[in-house]
């Protein structure tokens, strides 16, 4: 595709508006960025609204926004399962992180670690938590880079070897600058015109192109009966039930367990925040479940038959649907705009995820078993450092691996993220739990979901048969029920073998 | 610190749960609305309901928020 100039310029102004922006946010509600607290949670001063951006843009990355659409245009309706999942998550968030926010508050942790090291007194089984977390996001935040990758591919920016990566490795330089520099204040300013930027996009997509393409009856007409439905269930199976529903609850449960979403809870200034939070979110679910119907527009414009895509699809199969579908519709400003939401959308959640695994890391790691002895601004200075090395991981990882493998690797951090859940979710209500059983059941969890997800050739779905009824399910969610029957077995196993359990430093009012 | 009564309101956010996991009942085309098929304008209903009720829940149990 040739390079369209007007587009260019107008990503390139909106990519400069918001390096400003993360370079200046970090004089907003000002604070010692020295310390790990502020700098990596931003002194947990941001209200209700700030949070919602900022929780907004994290969640709701640019791989979603390009990948969502993406699947719907390849496979067809099993990709609304982001629909469930999405209404799913926030009624567990409402009730069970307004907790986590009041613990962490009360006892001044900054990780989903920190409250477990606090609440059953085990380094070990924090130390499970933490990596688990690290491990989970790095493919996480390499994910975030396709987002961008495709859209300066869609601006017609083409180069060979490394002037290929060039605008990528910009895009990231300028991302790690102003993340040391200003913490997550960055992200949550830049939040807020990503968002607005993406929902200004979204809204013009689903009124316009249904105007242009008579009507959302039109559009669905135009896709293949076999992707408008999942498939009927066969006898003797719950498929697709199951594996729909799996998906979708197994997600959701994942979801704030990744160590983004706890940075962005635990930064908000009051628990009341963090549940209107709950409550308030869905606005962004209703928003990606539109986003996902951009991928019928796109079969319905027919990009996938459109000769002047064919390089581009060939290049980003499936991921070129949005892109291609924005080109075809939308005046060559107004796709400067989309594109510009899409690549800061990727800056956002990236920046965030890479503060929080630098917490994890100083806080969980660093602090814990390498240097206790660690002053405040050595801790921070630490974390500063960590957050480079992180992105900077992810950026060799996206140009010199194969992509699919960040995509089986962001497929596994799923299935183990979703392992942290006993110790964490339930660790908020009740020390029933026996902290040596709920690392043997991590361990089982995650080395059974490893294996199970790598027989499948990395497809999120086991064909899961108990007693002749076959369940296929999302193996995340299949091994998180493996876990806790692994460490409701053992808790009391290693309760009568005695011995001292870990002593919890909170205390029932922490929890509010 | 809230009672027995205000704790049931917690119970409205299991409905979500429920309509969703029931998925052979939304996985059909009819009743269409404006062309849409039942299975994607169904799910999207569930969106605002999910969020109605989470603002229920949230303004009945208040005080236990602040």
């Amino acid at each position: 595709m040739p390079i369209d100039w007007t587009a260019l310029v107008i990503f390139v102004l909106l990519f400069a508006l918001i390096t400003v922006l993360g370079f200046l946010a970090g004089r907003w509600r000002k604070g010692d960025l020295d310390l790990i607290a502020e700098w990596g949670l931003a002194g947990s001063r941001f209200g209700t609204v700030v949070t919602w951006f900022l929780l907004g843009g994290d969640l709701y990355t640019a791989y979603t926004f390009i990948a969502v659409p993406a699947l719907a245009f390849g496979a067809g309706a099993i990709a609304f399962f982001a629909v469930p999942y999405t209404i799913m998550v926030y009624p567990f968030v409402f009730v069970v992180f307004p907790r986590m926010w009041s613990v962490a508050r009360n006892n001044g942790y900054i990780t989903a670690s920190d409250f477990v090291r606090g609440r059953y007194g085990s380094r070990w089984l924090a130390l499970a938590v933490a990596i688990t977390g690290i491990v989970a996001t790095m493919p996480y935040i390499a994910l975030q880079l396709v987002g961008i990758q495709v859209v300066i591919a869609g601006l017609g920016i083409e180069g060979v070897g490394w002037l290929a990566d060039l605008p990528l490795i910009i895009a990231f330089v300028i991302l790690a600058a102003f993340t040391y520099s200003s913490g997550l204040r960055a992200p949550a300013a830049i939040a807020i015109v990503k968002d607005t930027l993406i929902w200004i996009t979204v809204i013009a997509a689903v009124v316009w192109i249904p105007i242009k393409l008579g009507g959302y009856g039109a559009i669905f007409a135009a896709v293949p009966q076999g992707k408008l439905l999942l498939p009927a269930a066969m006898a003797n199976s719950a498929f697709p039930y199951s594996a729909y529903f799996t998906l979708a609850l197994g997600s959701a449960l994942a979801l704030f367990l990744y160590p983004h979403a706890m940075t962005g809870v635990l930064s908000a200034s009051s628990r009341g925040a963090v549940s209107r939070n709950a409550a308030l979110l869905p606005a962004y679910s209703f928003l990606l479940a539109l986003i996902a119907l951009l991928g019928f527009m796109a079969l319905a414009i027919g990009v996938d038959k459109a000769p002047e895509f064919a390089a581009f699809a060939k290049e980003y199969p499936r991921n070129f649907a949005v892109p291609a579908l924005f080109i075809s519709v939308f005046p060559s400003w107004f796709v400067g705009v989309a594109f510009a939401a899409v690549a800061i959308g990727a800056l956002v959640p990236a920046a965030i995820m890479s503060i929080a695994a630098a917490n994890l890391w100083t806080r969980n790691i660093y602090r814990e078993f390498i240097n206790p002895a660690c002053t405040p601004a050595q801790e921070g200075q630490m974390a500063k450092v960590v957050s480079l090395v992180v992105k900077f991981g992810a950026l060799v990882f996206i140009v010199f691996i194969p992509l699919q493998y960040a995509i089986n690797l962001q497929l596994l951090g799923g299935v183990w993220i979703i392992q942290t859940l006993p110790a964490v979710i339930i660790g908020l209500y009740t020390r029933w739990f026996h902290e040596k059983a709920l690392f043997i059941g991590w361990l089982v969890g995650i080395v059974a979901g490893t294996a199970m997800a790598a027989a499948q050739g990395f497809s999120p779905i086991y064909p899961l048969v108990i007693g002749g009824l076959s369940l296929p399910s999302y193996t995340a969610f299949t091994t998180l029920v493996l876990n806790f029957a692994v460490a409701i077995v053992l808790t009391p196993v290693f309760n009568a073998l005695g011995g001292a359990r870990g002593m919890d430093e909170t205390q029932a009012h922490h929890y509010g | 610190m809230d009672n027995k009564g205000s704790r049931l309101w917690y119970l409205l956010l299991l409905v979500p749960f429920v309509a969703m996991a029931w998925v052979s009942s939304y996985n059909k085309a009819e009743p269409a609305w404006a062309g849409i098929p039942f299975f994607y304008w169904y799910q999207l209903l569930w969106i605002w309901i999910g969020s109605a009720l989470t603002l229920v829940v949230y303004f009945a149990t208040r005080r236990h928020h602040d």
